[in-house]
């Protein structure tokens, strides 16, 4: 089968992001970009299918600015087959995105979809489950294990109390949690190898999509600083803090 | 303007984050009606009716919405809400699972997590793992929203009295099955719910270890949680973990032991109102958002701590 892997580029979660002084939004200037830790589950995921004999093609899709082709090459490197950029400069938000993709969709047909569950910047968690609307696919979403039976995916996923199992027709949409998989990185020959993959760029205008949005962001601001704690020299003197000054126990 | 109010429930109870999601549709204002959809959902119908705050309660009870498979929830939830100006979910794994495909299908965008409602369109969630807090102003119809229980308190359980009504409308979109599940059992109050955590990392150096947290839970009826460390290492189940990719908590009494603190982590507890932390590496970045910090051997501090309980 044919699987479509979507990604993102992303600040690199080891990076304390900054709000900018005119609160219009965090500072992205210099800072190191990567691959979505949630993506990289997803690309790893659909090569594993592949390594299986389950999966016959990995397309790699990503929707962002020209540069967003380093991230697809990271992913050709892990072991996708081909790459698509929906180049496009302005921040979508997540439904713009599910639109994009079903066009993507539209057009490679894949037997299934994967993405990762929320994208680190936006905390939105949303573009896999808008896509499965939008392509009327099942959805398989925060999922921690994911096995192909015949025309059945079964999907393990992470919710509140435990862990929940699906069966889904195919096609089918699957979201995933930190547990699926440990991505693998890259060796040096496939990210040489990587280069000569094709990659492909459509804009969302030739898709035909219209990213108008129904939401604006008014401003940003960094989140109230906690005042100053105290460090406590033994058990007896936290115990007793507790109890009269922060008075909680 | 009417607010409908997509109610988390099991087992015949409403589960306390559609208290906190009751309470963002009172600040937003306006008609609050909640709808309950599952098989058998009659008692949990009742209790939604009991909630105050809440004048209309929808009952959806047909075998296609057990187990709240979004590809047949959905459809219900965007045809019965397409009728109101805000459809507001708590942002529980349900919720989040539902609710974007609710706003696809009804051709808007979704606002996840807000914290606070500035006005009937105008909500605060974070972003960035929380180390920014975006204000979003939304012009849909329609606006689609998932609360964060831990940014609004609980509305009372008891004192409404709704009317009940029955929808009739029965979606099975015939994609999707529900094959099982596996819960974790405890007796510990739920994480996201309790008064006071008590959460393990790394540090803790194996599952067996956890028993020390477990004792100093059951001393201070708390719930156990822990980091993502402890998690991935295989100490505790992942339905235990504490941070961005996993719950998030905000209770009166937060004790990090063992966690150093990371970016992800702190996005899930730092809006805890006393955080303690014991660790002992003084240079850990959790010592930096801690109100009270012990630097020791935790092998040491939380026997000593229970006994001193």
């Amino acid at each position: 089968m044919k699987v479509l892997v979507s990604v993102k580029r992303v600040v690199d979660y080891n990076v304390k992001v900054r709000v900018k002084a005119d609160n219009s939004g965090v500072d992205l200037t210099n800072v190191k970009m990567a691959l979505n830790p949630f993506c990289e589950i997803a690309v790893e995921e659909a090569v594993r299918l592949k390594e299986k004999g389950v999966a016959t093609e990995i397309v790699v899709v990503t929707i962002g600015p020209s540069t967003a082709q380093e991230q697809l090459r990271t992913a050709l490197a892990l072991g996708a087959d081909r790459a698509i950029l929906v180049e496009s400069a302005e921040e979508l938000n997540s439904l713009a995105v599910a639109k994009l993709l079903k066009a993507v969709v539209d057009k490679e047909q894949p037997q299934l979809v994967i993405l990762g569950k929320q994208a680190i910047d936006s905390d939105n968690n949303q573009t896999g489950q808008m896509l499965a609307a939008l392509s009327g696919f099942a959805q398989g979403t925060f999922a921690s294990k994911v096995d192909v039976a015949g025309d059945k995916l079964n999907v393990t996923r992470e919710v509140d109390g435990g862990l929940q199992t699906v069966a889904l027709n195919l096609p089918a949409i699957v979201t995933t949690d930190l547990r699926l998989n440990e991505p693998r990185y890259a060796s040096l020959p496939n990210i040489m190898k990587a280069k000569k993959k094709p990659l492909e760029t459509v804009t969302p205008s030739a898709l035909g999509v219209s990213t108008v949005s129904t939401q604006q962001i008014l401003r940003v601001d960094a989140p109230a600083n906690r005042s100053a704690g105290i460090k406590v020299k033994s058990v007896a003197e936290l115990v007793e803090k507790l109890k009269t000054e922060a008075k909680v126990i | 303007m009417a607010i409908l109010v997509i109610a988390e429930h099991e087992n015949g109870a409403v589960a306390p984050a559609t208290l906190n999601t009751v309470d963002a549709a009172a600040k937003i204002g306006g008609d609050i009606h909640v709808l309950v959809a599952g098989q058998g959902v009659g008692a949990a119908a009742q209790a939604a009716a009991n909630i105050a705050g809440v004048s209309k309660v929808l009952v959806a009870d047909n075998a296609a919405y057990a187990h709240q498979l979004p590809e047949n929830v959905a459809p219900l939830v965007a045809e019965i809400g397409k009728a109101y100006s805000h459809v507001l979910a708590p942002a529980t794994s349900n919720g989040k699972n539902i609710l974007p495909r609710v706003a696809a299908l009804l051709d808007v965008d979704q606002i996840s997590e807000i914290i606070s409602v500035e006005s009937a369109d105008t909500f605060k969630r974070p972003i960035y793992a929380g180390n920014a807090i975006a204000t979003v102003q939304s012009s849909a119809a329609v606006k689609v929203i998932t609360v964060r229980a831990t940014g609004f308190d609980a509305v009372a359980a008891e004192g409404g009295s709704a009317a009940v009504e029955a929808v009739a409308a029965a979606h099975d979109a015939g994609k999707s099955a529900f094959v099982g599940e596996e819960l974790a059992k405890s007796d510990r109050p739920e994480l996201t719910a309790a008064k006071i955590v008590v959460s393990g990392g790394r540090g803790m150096q194996n599952g067996d270890n956890f028993k020390h947290l477990y004792a100093l839970a059951d001393k201070l009826g708390a719930g156990v949680g822990a980091s993502r460390a402890a998690v991935d290492a295989g100490f505790v189940p992942n339905d235990m973990q504490v941070g961005q990719t996993g719950k998030i908590v905000a209770p009166q009494l937060y004790i990090a032991v063992g966690i150093s603190g990371a970016i992800q982590h702190l996005a899930g507890m730092k809006d805890s109102k006393v955080i303690v932390a014991i660790n002992k590496d003084e240079e850990a970045p959790i010592f930096q958002v801690a109100d009270y910090g012990l630097v020791a051997d935790l092998f040491e501090a939380v026997p000593e701590l229970e006994n001193l309980l």
